[in-house]
């Protein structure tokens, strides 16, 4: 019988720490577009649509692969609730990843807007267009991208926790291969 | 598995590694407030220029924050081959394009009786067979009074009322006017504006410029106007007080449709695309893209052009936004009203019952 891994699959850790990179510019990307009226405005916006379908493909890729590879297991000294704590914020990052893409693209098809990806790529609407879905599904993105700002800030500071305070090889199974 | 447990960290280094995870933690936390704008109440941000319509025109929820006052109409845009060398934008190419717009008289209030303004504007969404869509907003004048957003929400904090008074101090308006000579056309085409006695006697101009973009990606800077057939641009004043445009055009609908000419001045090297407070000499070059035929109208109270955010970049492949710094502004602000009134769409229903028309 084969051990459980060390860490984290090759693809596995790329899907992470390229998704990481695309999700906080993400993240920025929103909070900054809503609060200017200059021509950032514009061209932040343009990132975001295309940007955000992007992450709902990877985060769809993500789920696959996180079903089909062995993940390394958490260390057995943790305290039951510190390894709950992980668990659920994984899934609640998981369904945030998964949400947000998902709203943005009905929030728009509420307003009746077309979906542009680029100045000809058009995605088809997945919502009638209505006033009341649009304000909810709006609010809900304002809403859910705080959350999952919150929910990565923690996962850093338990990452960095895990790397300084404990040192016990739940940052390095994210960080590096079984090569080494 | 290697589970040999590392050596003990001392309190000191624990402590001293527990705050290095703190400061990356504000670090991120700051960086993000600082984007958002959270650190710096000074910048200009789109809900500030809605608020500071609200405070203008008081908040009347469910309605448009601006150009409140207004009336939904329907037809199709019906194309000439005139605009499909400067444009791929397939609203040139196919023979018809269904459009929804809406006429609105450029105030906050939904209740300003039609002559509170000299002008009408008129926005106007075209939904292209291929699912892109273009939206523009235009008004009945030639220039904007301002060409940056900063001064057009000075502009808008001039008008505000005084909070001893209850008004606005009436020298505040000429006081921001005479700190901005680029209101100068505005200002002296303003002076023999009337307000009209009709929206269908009114040339809509874009005012801010876009580019059309042809086959082989050359950008062609542009603004465009729609011009009325019937009285090729001639505004007729109005006599009449309160409440009439919509009457008005309602009866001329039902006698026959309404026809407007779309067309388009191009703009030649040193013409400016990025200031709406100039006009382009009157001898550039026009061509005409189609008509605007409009059949029909409906109250915007449940109309279809009520739940269209009407923002001028919205755009087809083959347009494209200027360098205007109004453009971005507008797209950023009529988002944030978007919102509001959406969320308030409910309370439209009892608007008109408990409003009484103001003077």
């Amino acid at each position: 019988m084969k051990n459980p891994p060390e860490h984290f699959a090759p693809l596995a850790r790329l899907l992470h720490w390229s998704m990481a990179f695309l999700l906080i510019a993400m993240l920025f990307i929103g909070a900054g577009m809503v609060a200017s009226v200059s021509a950032r405005h514009e061209w932040l916006l343009n990132l975001h649509k295309p940007l955000g379908i992007a992450l709902l493909v990877l985060v769809i890729l993500r789920l696959f692969v996180r079903f089909s590879t062995q993940q390394p297991p958490l260390p057995s000294d943790l305290p039951a609730i510190q390894a709950l704590a992980a668990k659920l914020s994984h899934w609640l990052l998981y369904g945030l990843m998964l949400a947000m893409p998902l709203v943005g693209w009905a929030m728009l098809s509420a307003a009746g807007d077309p979906i542009m990806l680029t100045s000809s790529i058009r995605l088809p609407s997945i919502l009638a267009a209505d006033p009341h879905s649009f304000a909810f599904l709006r609010k809900a993105h304002f809403y859910l991208a705080y959350l999952l700002f919150l929910t990565v800030l923690v996962h850093l500071a338990a990452a960095l926790f895990h790397g300084l305070i404990r040192r016990d090889g739940v940052l390095e199974s994210m960080a590096r291969g079984d090569q080494d | 598995m290697p589970d040999i447990s590392p050596p003990p960290l001392s309190p000191a280094s624990v402590v001293l590694r527990l705050g290095a995870i703190a400061v990356v933690v504000v670090v991120v936390a700051g960086a993000f407030a600082y984007v958002n704008g959270m650190l710096d109440p000074t910048r200009l941000t789109p809900k500030a220029l809605v608020d500071v319509l609200q405070v203008d025109n008081g908040v009347h929820p469910g309605f448009r924050r601006n150009h409140a006052k207004g009336v939904c109409v329907a037809g199709y845009f019906e194309s000439t081959d005139q605009a499909r060398a400067y444009s791929t934008a397939e609203v040139f190419s196919e023979a018809r394009t269904p459009i929804v717009g809406r006429f609105a008289l450029p105030t906050g209030n939904p209740y300003s009786p039609d002559t509170a303004a000299p002008i009408r504007s008129f926005a106007v969404r075209f939904t292209q067979a291929n699912g892109e869509q273009w939206r523009t907003g235009m008004n009945a004048m030639p220039v904007f009074p301002v060409g940056t957003p900063e001064a057009f929400y000075q502009l808008l904090q001039a008008g505000s009322p005084d909070p001893a008074t209850g008004k606005p101090n009436p020298a505040s308006v000429p006081k921001f006017f005479a700190a901005h000579p680029e209101a100068v056309p505005f200002l002296t085409w303003v002076k023999t504006a009337k307000p009209s006695a009709s929206y269908a006697t009114e040339t809509y101009n874009s005012i801010n410029a876009f580019f059309l973009v042809d086959a082989k990606g050359e950008r062609h800077a542009v603004r465009w106007s729609v011009v009325p057939q019937s009285t090729n641009g001639v505004s007729m004043p109005t006599t009449e007080t309160g409440d009439f445009l919509e009457k008005d055009l309602d009866q001329k609908l039902a006698a026959a449709p309404l026809r407007w000419d779309l067309k388009f001045t191009l703009a030649e090297a040193g013409d400016p695309t990025n200031d709406a407070t100039k006009a382009w000499p009157a001898d550039r070059h026009t061509i005409t893209a189609g008509t605007l035929v409009l059949q029909s109208s409906q109250p915007q109270m449940d109309g279809d052009c009520r739940d269209i955010n009407y923002d001028p970049l919205v755009l087809p492949s083959g347009i494209q936004g200027s360098d205007d710094p109004l453009l971005a502004a507008r797209s950023a602000a009529y988002a944030t009203s978007y919102l509001r009134r959406t969320s308030e769409v409910d309370q439209l229903k009892t608007a008109h019952a408990d409003q009484e028309p103001r003077p």
